[in-house]
């Protein structure tokens, strides 16, 4: 039998490496993720003249350059191994659970990269300082693990099924609309509006769709990545 | 020459493998029997459905009905796992353009865990005809040395079950020849599809695809 | 089969008739008027399009395992129902939004639950028409119902809580006054009648949705 001389681990750092590596190389998505991040961040710092914004509408805002923007590329890792074949070298070669959160992790990467990105220009170019810097963190943290987790099987699911774009969009949005109501209620208290009194709830929810959405994304990858 | 050969005791078993896409039918109640050392053709017309065998026969593909069993010394392997012992080279098959040769290798030897390493990468390079190119990335890469690049790293991974789809597609002379003679230095199961004649009789049976 | 059918014809009109007669105004809806007798057709319709997506669900996991044809008819023939029923109950919950709070729509949490149901019904099937490969479209559209089934608890138990405790406006009224009222007597009666009827009604249509994408799966 062959032998199997690296740990889950390993195979799934390779996976991260692997991905990064290509991706300082030919900077594909992280291009459409930062160019879409800033059209739509400058559009919106234009039509409300830098002033005005209530910590609600911020926070809406926020998540909506977010959403949007991580939905342009978040695809793309899986988009690009199936067109250019090299899924079936990966198909052949690791196992599911390294493809899943090697992807997972570096899709991570990349919305984190993108939030602390997008913090300061937030402050600066929409007027809008935070004002608890504990709730936003950890808003952003957990978003962005929320996110990834849906992101990374539905972008998988569109891969394999060779449809693109638009249907990314349409397939995340309803099982991530729990996610960003609650985000929007925390962002809201962390730009200084809203009410503290939920916050914990949130948090709670926020943490448990990770952990649900992570789950059962590792459990159902398999049947969308092989036959 | 790369590696050890450890897996002497593998066995492929098909029984009643039918599939189709709407009328066209690929097999219908076919049966076969591979073993280690022993070599199979897969032949057919152009769209008579020898990729999508291989693909069942790999797990890339689910068949309509039929069992496929791969097992070692009579103990059958898990589906899931089943890509820890095969090699495939096909057109189906690509390997990372944004990544140097020896770049692709190291990331299967780590991801899949073949145990290999920096030494065996470039052993394995000289042998497909790569030597010194292993550290230009991919997409500088003829189709013929990206061919050649496959094999090298099907050779690495040292599979029980090699499975090659067109084998010599966009080789030249060099690397036909660099081809059959490392295949006949290595004990594996074989597994060859394809159109050419003198392809298909290097191997020592033949299942005919279509009917 | 016959059975069924029967029983969802001759319990849905009893309830046609017993809702404007039997049944006395329910005074706690929000509405004194005749209006609250769409409660009677409402809230099972909304119960019936939750119940689709559950079996739509669980027909997706067999599915997956069993990679049987039929298992995926059911499936799909019930998130067709699910996405049906769920427009009915979310057009019948405005019109009483409108009697009860004056607005056709405001966003209280079960409205957007039937919303969001509504759109991944809507997702569900765009991408099952996307996709040309059969073998594909049913495993890859099974994956995303049983995805977002175990998503939806988190939108149907955690949000309307948030929403109480985050959401300081009108909603809290709406939540505050909903649904919590004692039933008994003759509306009580009505109403599990109704729940009855509906749900025969849904396993009628799912059979014969079934039969009839049977019969197209054996011709295409």
């Amino acid at each position: 039998m062959p032998k199997a001389a690296s740990s889950s681990a390993d195979r799934i750092w390779a996976i991260f490496a692997k991905d990064a590596r290509s991706e300082y190389r030919t900077r594909f998505a992280v291009n459409a993720l930062f160019l879409f991040a800033l059209v739509t961040l400058t559009a919106l710092s234009f039509a409300t003249g830098g002033a005005g914004l209530t910590p609600l509408l911020a926070s809406v805002f926020f998540w909506v350059i977010v959403f949007f923007s991580a939905l342009s590329s978040l695809a793309q890792t899986f988009v690009k191994e199936v067109e250019t074949k090299t899924a079936t070298f990966l198909r052949l070669t690791a196992p599911d659970d390294a493809v899943f959160f090697g992807k997972w992790g570096f899709n991570l990467l990349l919305l984190l990269l993108l939030e602390a990105v997008l913090t300061p220009l937030f402050i600066v170019m929409l007027n809008m300082p935070v004002a608890n810097w504990t709730v936003w963190i950890a808003t952003l943290i957990l978003g962005a693990l929320g996110l990834v987790s849906t992101t990374t099987l539905i972008g998988a699911l569109i891969a394999v099924a060779g449809v693109r774009g638009a249907l990314f969009s349409v397939l995340s949005f309803p099982v991530l609309l729990p996610l960003l109501v609650v985000l929007i209620r925390t962002t809201e208290v962390a730009f200084g509006g809203g009410l503290e009194v939920g916050l914990r709830d949130g948090f709670l929810v926020l943490g448990t769709y990770a952990v649900v959405a992570t789950t059962a994304g590792w459990m159902l990858f398999p049947f969308v990545w092989r036959e | 020459m790369v590696g050890e050969q450890p897996h002497t005791s593998f066995a492929l078993q098909i029984e009643g493998l039918s599939k189709s896409f709407g009328k066209r039918v690929i097999c219908r109640g076919a049966d076969l029997r591979l073993a280690t050392s022993e070599s199979l053709a897969v032949v057919g017309p152009n769209g008579s459905g020898k990729s999508t065998l291989v693909k069942i026969i790999a797990g890339l593909m689910r068949p309509d009905a039929g069992a496929i069993t791969h097992s070692f010394d009579s103990t059958e392997v898990e589906r899931a796992v089943w890509h820890r012992h095969i090699g495939l080279v096909s057109p189906e098959l690509a390997l990372y353009e944004e990544l140097s040769g020896s770049e692709n290798l190291d990331f299967g030897n780590r991801v899949g865990g073949w145990g290999k390493s920096a030494a065996d990468y470039t052993a394995v390079l000289d042998e497909v005809g790569l030597g010194g190119r292993g550290h230009d990335l991919v997409s500088t890469y003829s189709s013929g040395m990206k061919q050649r690049l496959k094999y090298a790293a099907a050779f690495l991974k040292d599979p029980a079950l090699l499975i090659l789809d067109e084998p010599t597609a966009n080789l030249d002379e060099d690397g036909v020849a660099r081809v059959w003679s490392s295949l006949a230095r290595r004990t594996l199961a074989l597994i060859i599809a394809t159109n050419e004649p003198s392809e298909a009789e290097r191997a020592q049976s033949r299942f005919v695809v279509g009917r | 089969m016959g059975i069924v059918r029967i029983a969802a014809v001759v319990l849905i009109t009893i309830v046609i008739i017993a809702a404007f007669t039997i049944a006395p105004p329910l005074a706690a809806m929000g509405t004194s008027g005749a209006a609250s007798r769409i409660f009677f057709f409402h809230v099972p319709m909304a119960q019936v399009s939750f119940l689709s997506f559950v079996v739509a669900a669980v027909y997706a996991i067999v599915y997956l395992r069993t990679r049987k044809t039929d298992h995926d008819l059911f499936s799909s023939v019930s998130a067709e129902l699910g996405l049906v029923f769920s427009i009915v109950a979310m057009i019948t919950g405005s019109i009483w939004a409108k009697q009860a709070w004056g607005a056709y729509w405001n966003w209280d949490p079960r409205q957007l639950f039937l919303f969001v149901l509504v759109l991944f019904y809507g997702a569900f099937f765009a991408l099952r028409q996307a996709i040309v490969q059969a073998d594909a479209r049913r495993r890859l559209s099974a994956v995303y119902l049983i995805f977002g089934g175990a998503i939806s608890p988190l939108l149907f138990f955690v949000l309307p809580r948030m929403y109480q405790s985050l959401h300081e406006d009108a909603n809290q009224v709406v939540v505050a006054t909903q649904g919590k009222f004692n039933m008994s007597g003759p509306v009580a009666t009505v109403f599990i009648t109704s729940i009855a009827g509906f749900l025969c009604l849904y396993v009628w249509l799912l059979k014969l949705g079934v039969a009839a994408a049977r019969m197209q799966e054996e011709q295409g």
